[in-house]
C-alpha cells in the first residue's frame, strides 16, 4: 500500500513541478495568432492559392498594385508609383518608386517585376490564370511583359480587357514581386527556383519568412527598411490549432492574442470576458447551393427557383449563423464596387409548392446534398434538409473533406453542392468569370475552374453580358451591366446564393491595429501594436 | 487493445530437426517481410482507391483542367497501380519515402519531426500504466473480493470503456481552462519555440540535454495532461492483467506453500507471487505500447500534438499518399516490432510452452 | 408423479434424458455461475437496458430527435429538455434514445461479419494445416499488424464516409484475433477421438467443422466478441467522432461528440451526454464480457 502511495505522491510533485511554467501573456514584441493553418502548402506567389497562405504572402510580397490598410477601397501603386494606358487601352507602362530594396538588400527594379510575373506564366500552376487571361503564355509573356529599363516596365494585353480589370488583377497574390537575383541563384534544373521558393520567402514586403513548420507554426520577421516604416512588431507567428475551443482557450488565457477561427457561440462566450474585444469584418467569401443543371429534375429553372423560395435565410443567420454570416443573395460580395445587395427571397413554403408543381413535381422528389465536414456547413445543410422537406423534396446529407469534395463537383458528379467561394482578385469579373461565364459547357471541355461549367449550367444571354461587362472601357457602364448580370442570376441558372461572411475575430484588448479587409488575402499584421 | 491469448502459441507440431532457432529466426524475418509487404500493399491500393484526389489537394479545386493534368502527370499517376507499387517499394529501397504533399519536405524529415513526439507521448503515458497500474493490479488482487479489489476494477473499467477524445476534451477544460493546473494545447509555449535544438526529437530531452530548464519545464506542463488521459487507458489494461496474473499465481500450491510455512506475506506476494508475473507483465507492457502509438490518433487531434497521428489523419484526409504510407509504415513495422518482441519473450518465459 | 417434476428439477436432473435437456441445462448452469458475479450481473443489466430503450424509442421519446428548433438552440438540461438541446434546437434526450438503436446496429452488424469470418478462417486454418494453415495465419497476421484505428479510418476514407462503411470498415479490422482464437481451440481438438470417429464414419471436412468443430470454439469466440465490443463501440465513436461515420443528422454518439464538442466550454452537455452514453455502454460490455469469460474460462481471471 504504502508502494503505492510513493509513487503517487511523486507524480504529483513532478506534476507540480510544472506549475507556474507556463508562460503567461505573450511577448510585448510579438503577435501571436491562433488560427488553422493546415490549408498551407506551399510559400510560392506562383503557386498560392489557399486562403490562410493567401493573407501570409499578402505580408511578405509588396505587389504591382495594392490595396493598403489605411484605405482598402482605393487601388493604388504598390511597387509602382504611376502607370498609363495606351490609348487602346492594350497597353500600359509603369514607373516604379524609387529606393525600394528587397529584404536581401537587392534592389527591386522593373526586370525584378517583369521576371515575377513572367515566371508566374511560365509555371503556370493553378493562380496563373488570373493573369494569363490577357493572352498571355509560356512564348510570347517574355515580349508581352517587358522591362524597359530599371525603373519602367510595359505590359501588353492581347484581349479586350478593361483596363481597370487588369490593374485590379494586378493587385493579386500572383502579382508579387520576387527577389530575382535572389531566387534564380537557388535554381535547380531550370525550374525558375520553384523548388526552393516553396518554403522561402524573396520578398520586399513588411515582414520576411522566418520558419514554416507544416500543421504547426509560421512566423514572420520585421522588415525594418520597409516603405511604409517598420512594423509595429517584430515578429508575427501564426499557430497551428484545428480545434476553435483550443482556440478560445489559449486566447481566454493569454497564450495567444488573437483567435481567428471562433465558430459564433464561442465569440459569444468569450466576449463576456472583459479582456477581449471582437471586431466585425465583412469578407467577400459567399456561401451558395448549386444544382446541377444535368440533373433531370433539378435543370428545370422552376425547380431551382423552388428552392431558393424554401431557404429559410433569416433563420439561420439568425441563430448559429449570427454574427458571422449574412444574407446575401448575389454573386459579388456585398461592400464591393458593382455589388448587387437586394436580397428578394424569403422563405415562401406555398410559392416553392406550386413552382415544384408546375413543374411537375408536386409530389418531391429525393436528393443528395453534399457538403464540407467543418462548420457551419454540416449545420446549415441540415437546416436547408428541414427546409426543403417543407416542400415535399427529401434530402440526404453527405459531408465530405474538401478534398474529397471538390473531385466530385469538377466532375459534376452532384446533385446539390453546399459550399463557399471567395473572390480571386478584387474585381466583379473574378466570380462573373466562374458562376456567369461558360463558353463550352461540353463534357470534354473540362472547364473545371468555373463553377458554371461544373453545374453544367451555360446561358447565351449570360455569356454575352459578362464578357461585355469585362470588357467595358466606361465605369459607370460596366457597374451597370454587373448590377444586371447579378439579378439575372437571381432568377435564372443553377445557383442558390444564400449568405456572405463576416468574420468575427477575438483579440486582446490592448492588441491593435490588425486590419481585415474585405478579400481573403487583405489581410494587414504591420500596422498591429500592443498598448 | 489486443489480449494475447496463451493457446494460440501453438504450432503444427515438432519434427524438424535442423537448428530451430536458426529457422526461427529466419521464419521471424521472413514473416515481418510478408507482413511489411501486405501492408504497404494495402495502403497503396487503398490510397489509389481513395476518393480524395491527391492532385487536387496540390493545385487546389480552382484549378484548369491543364493545370490539373500537367500534376497528374508529374505524380506518375497516368501509369498502372502495380507498376506505380513496384517505383515506389524501389524508392523504398534506397530509403525515399518519397515528398509529402501538404508539407512540401521530404516524408522522411517530416516523420522525423512528428514521430518523436508521438514516442514521448506513448512512453510516458506507458510508464504510468506501469507504476500506477501494476501495485493496483497487486492490490486488487491480494485483496481480491474486498473494496481496494472493486476500486481498482471500476478505475480500471472506465479508463478502459471511456471514449478517449471526450475524456481529453474534458480534461483541457478542467485542469487547464478552469484550475489552471497545466498548460495547455500543444507542445510548447509560443516563446519557446525554435530555441531549443531538435537533437533527438523528444523536447524534454532535448531540453534537458541543452540545459534549458524553463523550456523542459514548459514542455513537461503541456505533456501532462495528453499523457495522463493516454496514461489512463495503459492504466486500465495493465492493473487488469497483473490483477489476472497475480490471482493465477497466488492461487498456486507453492504461494499456499509459503504461507504455511509462516513466510511474511510481503515477500509472499512481492518476493514469490509478483516475480512470476513480472515477464508476463512485460509482454502485456510491450503491447500496451503498441497500442499507444496507434491510439494517439485521438488524443494528439484533442491536444493540437504534432504527432504522427495526426499527421496520418491529416494526411488521409488530403489524400496525400507518400505520407500515409510513409507514417503507416514506420508505425506499422513498431507496432509489428513490438508484438513480435513480447510473443517472443512470451514464448520463451512461458512453461506451459516449453 | 409427473406434476411433480418442476421445471428446475428438471434443470438440474443428475442424468439428463436428451440432449436438448443437456443443452438445456448447460445454459441454466452456467447462468447459476453468472448470476454469482454481481458486477457481471450490471453489465447484463447495462446492455438489456440498451436494448429496452433502443425497442421503446418511439414510446419514450417526444419527438424522433431530429426535428430542428433554431429558437430553441442550447438550452441547459431542464424540466422540458431533461439533457437539454444541442446546437440545432433539438432535444438530446430524444437524440441519445434514438442514437441506441445506432449503436446496437453496430454491434449486430459487426458480430454478424466478424464471428462467421473469424470461425471460418480459424477452423479451416486450424483443422486442415499445412500450407493453408500458414497461408491463412499470414493473412490474419497482417490485418493484426496494422494499427486498427488507421486502417479504419483508411477504409473509410477510401469507401466514403457513412455509417454502413465504417462498420465494414471495423469489421475488416477486428476479426483477426477471432480466428486465432478459433484456429487454438481447432488446434486443441483436431486429434480427438470424437473427430477421429466422424472422419471414420466419411463425414465431409465442411461437415466436421461445422458440426463438431465449430460449436466447440463458439464459447470463447463469444467470450472475447464480448471483451472487443466495447473497443468496436469506442473505435465506432472515434471514426463518428472524425466525421468518417454516420451523417448528419443521423444522432450517432461519437458524431455527436464531435459536431458539439465546440460547444464544451459554455453548453457542456452537448458533448457530454453523449460521451457518458458510451461510457456506460462500453462499461457494461466489458463487465458482461468479464462476467462470461468468468464462467466460461474460470481458469483466466478469477
Amino acid at each position: 500500500m504504502s508502494k503505492i502511495k510513493n509513487i503517487l505522491l511523486s507524480f504529483t510533485a513532478l506534476v507540480m513541478l510544472s506549475f507556474g511554467s507556463a508562460q503567461a501573456g505573450t511577448p510585448g514584441n510579438t503577435f501571436v495568432m491562433a488560427k488553422d493553418i493546415a490549408d498551407i502548402i506551399t510559400m510560392d506567389p506562383a503557386e498560392v492559392f489557399e486562403l490562410t497562405t493567401g493573407e501570409i504572402i499578402a505580408n511578405i510580397y509588396d505587389r504591382v498594385m495594392m490595396f493598403e490598410p489605411e484605405d482598402l477601397q482605393t487601388l493604388v501603386g504598390g511597387v509602382v508609383e504611376s502607370w498609363e494606358v495606351s490609348s487602346g487601352g492594350k497597353t500600359i507602362t509603369f514607373r516604379m518608386r524609387p529606393g525600394l530594396k528587397f529584404h536581401s538588400g537587392n534592389p527591386v527594379r522593373a526586370q525584378d517585376v517583369v521576371w515575377s510575373l513572367q515566371r508566374v506564366v511560365k509555371l503556370n500552376k493553378t493562380p496563373a490564370f488570373i493573369i494569363t487571361q490577357f493572352g498571355w503564355t509560356a512564348d510570347n509573356v517574355d515580349s508581352l511583359v517587358q522591362a524597359l529599363d530599371d525603373n519602367r516596365f510595359q505590359i501588353t494585353i492581347t484581349e479586350d480587357f478593361s483596363p481597370g480589370l487588369v490593374l485590379n488583377a494586378l493587385s493579386a497574390g500572383v502579382a508579387s514581386v520576387v527577389d530575382k537575383n535572389l531566387v534564380m541563384s537557388n535554381e535547380k534544373d531550370g525550374d525558375l527556383g520553384y523548388e526552393w521558393l516553396k518554403s522561402r520567402s524573396a520578398g520586399s514586403g513588411a515582414f520576411s519568412l522566418k520558419t514554416w513548420k507544416a500543421n504547426e507554426i509560421v512566423t514572420l520577421e520585421a522588415n525594418p527598411d520597409y516603405r511604409h516604416g517598420a512594423p509595429g512588431m517584430k515578429r508575427v507567428i501564426l499557430r497551428h490549432v484545428s480545434e476553435p475551443s483550443s482556440q478560445r482557450l489559449l486566447l481566454v488565457k493569454g497564450d495567444v492574442d488573437m483567435a481567428r477561427n471562433l465558430t459564433p457561440d464561442q465569440i459569444k462566450g468569450a466576449s463576456g470576458k472583459s479582456s477581449i474585444a471582437i471586431d466585425n469584418n465583412p469578407k467577400g467569401t459567399i456561401v451558395y447551393m448549386a444544382a446541377n443543371a444535368g440533373h433531370p429534375i433539378l435543370g428545370k429553372t422552376e425547380v431551382v427557383q423552388a428552392l431558393r423560395n424554401l431557404v429559410d435565410y433569416e433563420s439561420m443567420a439568425n441563430s448559429f449563423l449570427a454574427g458571422q454570416f449574412v444574407v446575401h443573395q448575389a454573386f459579388w460580395p456585398g461592400g464591393l464596387w458593382g455589388a448587387l445587395e437586394d436580397t428578394p427571397y424569403k422563405q415562401d413554403v406555398e410559392k416553392a409548392k406550386s413552382l415544384l408543381a408546375a413543374a411537375g413535381h408536386a409530389d418531391g422528389f429525393e436528393l443528395t446534398i453534399h457538403t464540407l465536414t467543418n462548420s457551419p456547413f454540416p449545420e446549415i445543410a441540415q437546416a436547408v434538409q428541414a427546409d426543403l422537406a417543407k416542400g415535399g423534396i427529401k434530402a440526404n446529407i453527405v459531408t465530405l473533406e474538401g478534398k474529397t469534395l471538390w473531385p466530385k463537383y469538377r466532375a459534376r458528379e452532384h446533385d446539390i453542392i453546399l459550399a463557399r467561394w471567395s473572390p480571386d482578385y478584387v474585381d466583379p469579373h473574378s466570380n462573373a468569370d466562374a458562376f456567369a461565364h461558360n463558353p463550352d459547357n461540353r463534357l470534354e471541355a473540362k472547364l473545371t475552374g468555373v463553377l458554371a461549367w461544373r453545374n453544367a449550367w451555360a446561358d447565351d444571354a449570360s455569356n454575352m453580358l459578362a464578357v461585355k461587362a469585362r470588357n467595358e472601357l466606361d465605369l459607370d457602364k460596366r457597374k451597370q451591366q454587373y448590377l444586371e448580370l447579378q439579378t439575372m442570376l437571381q432568377k435564372t441558372g443553377p445557383f442558390v446564393i444564400m449568405f456572405q461572411q463576416n468574420e468575427q475575430v477575438a483579440r486582446h484588448k490592448g492588441v491593435v491595429g490588425f486590419v481585415s479587409g474585405s478579400n481573403f488575402d487583405l489581410v494587414f499584421y504591420r500596422n498591429v501594436i500592443k498598448q | 487493445m489486443d489480449q494475447s491469448t496463451p493457446g494460440d502459441q501453438q504450432s503444427a507440431g515438432p519434427g524438424l530437426a535442423l537448428p530451430s532457432n536458426l529457422l526461427k529466426i529466419v521464419g521471424v524475418f521472413a514473416s515481418l517481410a510478408l507482413t511489411f509487404i501486405g501492408l504497404t500493399a494495402i495502403t497503396f491500393i487503398i490510397g489509389r482507391v481513395m476518393p480524395a484526389d491527391p492532385v487536387l489537394a496540390i493545385v487546389g479545386d480552382r484549378a484548369s483542367q491543364e493545370v490539373y493534368d500537367q500534376v497528374f502527370l508529374q505524380l506518375g499517376l497516368d501509369k498502372p497501380i502495380y507498376i506505380q507499387y513496384f517505383k515506389y517499394l524501389g524508392q523504398l529501397a534506397e530509403g525515399d519515402l518519397g515528398t509529402s504533399i501538404m508539407t512540401a519536405q521530404p516524408v522522411a524529415d517530416d516523420i522525423l519531426r512528428f514521430f518523436p513526439a508521438t514516442l514521448e507521448l506513448a512512453t510516458v503515458a506507458t510508464l504510468l500504466g506501469i507504476f500506477v497500474g501494476i501495485p493496483m493490479g497487486v492490490v486488487a488482487a491480494v485483496h481480491k473480493g474486498r473494496w481496494p479489489d472493486h476500486i481498482v476494477r471500476v478505475i480500471g473499467l472506465i479508463g478502459y470503456s471511456a471514449p478517449i477524445f471526450w475524456l481529453g476534451m474534458v480534461a483541457l477544460l478542467v485542469f487547464y481552462a478552469r484550475l489552471d493546473w497545466v498548460a495547455g494545447p500543444g507542445r510548447l509555449d509560443v516563446y519557446y519555440d525554435g530555441i531549443v535544438e531538435p537533437k533527438t526529437g523528444v523536447l524534454m530531452i532535448d531540453a534537458a540535454m541543452s540545459g534549458e530548464w524553463e523550456i523542459f519545464r514548459n514542455a513537461f506542463s503541456h505533456l501532462v495532461l495528453p499523457a495522463s488521459i493516454l496514461g489512463t487507458f495503459a492504466l486500465a489494461y495493465i492493473a487488469r492483467m497483473t490483477r489476472s496474473f497475480m490471482l493465477d499465481q497466488l492461487s498456486q500450491e507453492y504461494i499456499l506453500t509459503a504461507r504455511v510455512k509462516g513466510m511474511p506475506e510481503r515477500n509472499v506476494i512481492w518476493g514469490h507471487a509478483f516475480r512470476n508475473v513480472l515477464v508476463q507483465l512485460i509482454t502485456i507492457i510491450g503491447l500496451t505500447y503498441a497500442s499507444l502509438l496507434e491510439g494517439s490518433v485521438l488524443t494528439e487531434t484533442v491536444f493540437s500534438w504534432p504527432g504522427i497521428g495526426q499527421y496520418i489523419t491529416n494526411s488521409l484526409f488530403n489524400n496525400d499518399m507518400n505520407a500515409v504510407l510513409g507514417g503507416t509504415i514506420v508505425v506499422g513495422i513498431c507496432f509489428v516490432g513490438i508484438n513480435l518482441l513480447s510473443d517472443l519473450l512470451y514464448r520463451l518465459v512461458d512453461p506451459r510452452v516449453r | 408423479m409427473l406434476a411433480e417434476i418442476t421445471l428446475r428439477n428438471w434443470l438440474l436432473a443428475e442424468i439428463p434424458q436428451s440432449k436438448s435437456q443437456a443443452r438445456c441445462q448447460r445454459v441454466y448452469i452456467s447462468w447459476l455461475a453468472f448470476r454469482r458475479n454481481p458486477v457481471a450481473v450490471i453489465g447484463l443489466l447495462i446492455i438489456a437496458s440498451l436494448v429496452a430503450v433502443a425497442a421503446l424509442a418511439p414510446w419514450i421519446t417526444a419527438s424522433d430527435g431530429l426535428e430542428l428548433h433554431l429558437s430553441e438552440r442550447l438550452q441547459a438540461p431542464g424540466s422540458e429538455h431533461w439533457f437539454g438541446t444541442d446546437e440545432l434546437g433539438r432535444d438530446i434526450f430524444d437524440r441519445i434514445i434514438w442514437g441506441s438503436r445506432i449503436t446496437l446496429y453496430i454491434v449486430a452488424l459487426v458480430s454478424i461479419i466478424v464471428v462467421p469470418i473469424g470461425l471460418l478462417v480459424g477452423t479451416v486454418a486450424g483443422y486442415i494445416g499445412g500450407w493453408v494453415d500458414t497461408v491463412l495465419m499470414r493473412l490474419t497476421d497482417i490485418f493484426l499488424a496494422f494499427p486498427r484505428l488507421i486502417l479504419a479510418m483508411a477504409l473509410v476514407a477510401a469507401l466514403g464516409p457513412g455509417l454502413e462503411n465504417a462498420v465494414l470498415a471495423i469489421a475488416l479490422t477486428t476479426w483477426s484475433p477471432f480466428a486465432r482464437i478459433a484456429r487454438a481451440e481447432a488446434l486443441t481438438i483436431r486429434n480427438s477421438e470424437f473427430i477421429l470417429a466422424a472422419q471414420v464414419q466419411g463425414v465431409s471436412t465442411a461437415g466436421i467443422l461445422l458440426r463438431h468443430v465449430t460449436p466447440l470454439c463458439l464459447s470463447s469466440v463469444i467470450v472475447r466478441l464480448t471483451l472487443d465490443m466495447a473497443g468496436i463501440i469506442l473505435t465506432a465513436a472515434g471514426l463518428g467522432f472524425l466525421g468518417l461515420g454516420a451523417q448528419p443528422p443521423t444522432p450517432e454518439w461519437g458524431a455527436m461528440i464531435s459536431l458539439g464538442r465546440q460547444y464544451l466550454i459554455d453548453q457542456w452537455w452537448v458533448p457530454t451526454v453523449p460521451g457518458i452514453a458510451i461510457l456506460v455502454v462500453s462499461l457494461g460490455f466489458n463487465l458482461l464480457g468479464d462476467g462470461l469469460r468468468d464462467v466460461f474460462d474460470p481458469k483466466s481471471g478469477g
